[in-house]
C-alpha cells in the first residue's frame, strides 16, 4: 500500500466572518459607549434590592461624600448654562462665555458660588488638583437648595416637567449630613426623591 | 489574510514577460489586530449599568391650619434605632419619660431585623415602623433599613429624627 500523503492544507484560514463580527461589535460598542465622566469625587454607594433605574434625562444629582461635602450635578448642557445664569443673577456674579462653556462641560462641582468663577478659570490640571470644599448647605447659607431650585425652574421651563432629584451618598457618609440635605429639600416641598444605590440580589424572604 | 504567498511561477529563463498577476487577497492581519484592540477597549470602558435608585417619598409637612394628625398608637408603633457599628436597636411601643420599653439589639443579617419585623407583623398586622438613625450611624445603615422595608413589604414606615429619650435608652441599656 502506498504511503498516505498527508493532505497539505494552507495554514491560512478565512478570517472574513470573524472580522465581520469584530467590526460589528466595535461599531456597537462605539455607538453605545458613554464616555465615563471625570467626576470630582468618587463615592461608594450602598447596595439595595431596588431594581428601579435612574432616568437618563432631567436629573439633578446631589452627591454626598464621607467628608460631609455636597456636590451638585445636573444633566443637559443648555439648561446647565441657564441655571448658572440664574444663580449668577441671584448672587450678583458674572461669568464669561468661556467660563460658562467650561461649566457646562463639568460633570459636577462642589465649590461655593463665590469661588466658582475662579474655579472655572483654573486649567484642567489645576482643577483636578484643587480640593473642592463642597457646596454650603447650612441654613444660613444654603446654596445647595438654591442650585436645586434654579435647576428645577429652568427644567420646568424647558421640559414642562420637574427634574428627578437623586441623592448619591457614600456608604460611610454620616446621617446628619444626609438628614440636613433631605430637610432642605423638604422645606422647599420637594418630598419625592431617589437614593442612588448599587444592585444587590433580592433575598428570599424567609417567613 | 495571513497567507504565505505562493511563489509565482516566473516561467523560467527569458521569454515573454508576463503581466504579474496580483493576488486579490490582501493581508488583513493588521486590520484585525486593530479591530480587536478597539473592540477590547470599548468593551472595557463601556458602563452599561445605569445606577439603580430607591425611591423615597417623605411625608408632606402639615400646613399650619391643617387638622392635627392622629397620634400613633403605642400598640402599633415599632421603633428601629440605628446605632454605631451597624447595630440595630428596636423596641415595641413608644418611649417617653414615664414608660421605658425593653430595648433589644440585632443586626442587618437575614436572621436579624428582617425576621424580627416579619414576626412582629405576624402579631400586629398594622404595624407602623419608625426609623430613627442616630447621628453616629452611617448612610449605608439608613439605606439598608429602608431596603428591609421593601424586602419585608412593610408599607407603613417613617424616617424620624432620633429623640433624646431614644439616645438615653440606648445608653442606659448598655447594649
Amino acid at each position: 500500500m502506498p504511503k498516505v500523503k498527508p493532505h497539505r492544507t494552507s495554514p491560512s484560514l478565512d478570517m472574513t466572518p470573524m472580522v465581520d463580527l469584530a467590526f460589528l461589535l466595535v461599531t456597537f460598542f462605539m455607538l453605545t459607549a458613554t464616555p465615563s465622566e471625570d467626576v470630582a469625587v468618587v463615592v461608594d454607594t450602598p447596595s439595595s434590592t431596588s431594581e428601579k433605574q435612574l432616568p437618563e434625562k432631567n436629573v439633578v444629582q446631589l452627591t454626598i461624600d464621607k467628608d460631609k461635602r455636597v456636590f451638585f450635578s445636573m444633566s443637559g448642557q443648555p439648561i446647565k448654562i441657564k441655571t448658572l445664569d440664574q444663580i449668577a443673577g441671584k448672587y450678583n456674579l458674572t461669568f464669561t462665555p468661556a467660563q460658562k462653556q467650561r461649566f457646562a462641560a463639568l460633570p459636577d462641582f462642589g465649590v461655593p458660588v463665590q469661588q466658582l468663577p475662579a474655579y472655572l478659570s483654573l486649567s484642567t490640571e489645576d482643577r483636578k488638583a484643587y480640593k473642592q470644599p463642597g457646596i454650603p448647605y447650612d441654613s444660613l447659607n444654603n446654596q445647595m437648595i438654591e442650585w436645586v431650585m434654579a435647576a428645577r425652574s429652568v427644567s420646568v421651563g424647558q421640559f414642562q416637567q420637574a427634574p428627578y432629584i437623586a441623592i448619591k451618598g457614600d456608604g460611610q457618609a454620616d446621617v446628619p449630613t444626609v438628614k440636613d440635605v433631605i430637610e432642605s429639600l423638604q422645606e422647599k416641598k420637594l418630598n419625592r426623591f431617589y437614593l442612588i444605590t448599587d444592585l444587590e440580589m433580592q433575598p428570599v424572604a424567609s417567613k | 489574510m495571513a497567507e504565505i504567498q505562493q511563489q509565482a511561477d516566473s516561467g523560467g529563463k527569458g521569454g515573454k514577460k508576463r503581466a504579474k498577476k496580483m493576488s486579490t487577497k490582501i493581508d488583513m492581519t493588521p486590520m484585525v489586530d486593530l479591530a480587536f484592540l478597539l473592540l477590547t477597549f470599548f468593551m472595557l470602558t463601556t458602563t452599561f449599568a445605569k445606577p439603580n435608585v430607591m425611591q423615597i417619598t417623605m411625608p408632606v409637612p402639615p400646613e399650619p391650619n391643617d387638622p392635627e394628625p392622629l397620634a400613633l398608637k403605642a400598640s402599633e408603633a415599632f421603633t428601629v434605632l440605628l446605632g454605631e457599628q451597624n447595630k440595630v436597636y428596636y423596641y415595641e411601643g413608644l418611649v417617653d419619660a414615664t414608660s421605658k420599653p425593653e430595648l433589644k439589639v440585632t443586626d442587618f443579617s437575614s436572621n436579624g431585623i428582617r425576621k424580627t419585623l416579619l414576626e412582629r407583623r405576624g402579631r400586629v398586622p398594622n404595624t407602623t415602623v419608625l426609623i430613627k438613625p442616630a447621628d453616629n450611624s452611617n448612610y449605608k445603615n439608613m439605606v439598608d433599613i429602608l431596603d428591609e422595608m421593601n424586602i419585608t413589604q412593610q408599607k407603613k414606615y417613617a424616617l424620624v429624627d432620633i429623640s433624646k429619650d431614644d439616645t438615653d435608652l440606648i445608653k442606659s441599656s448598655g447594649l
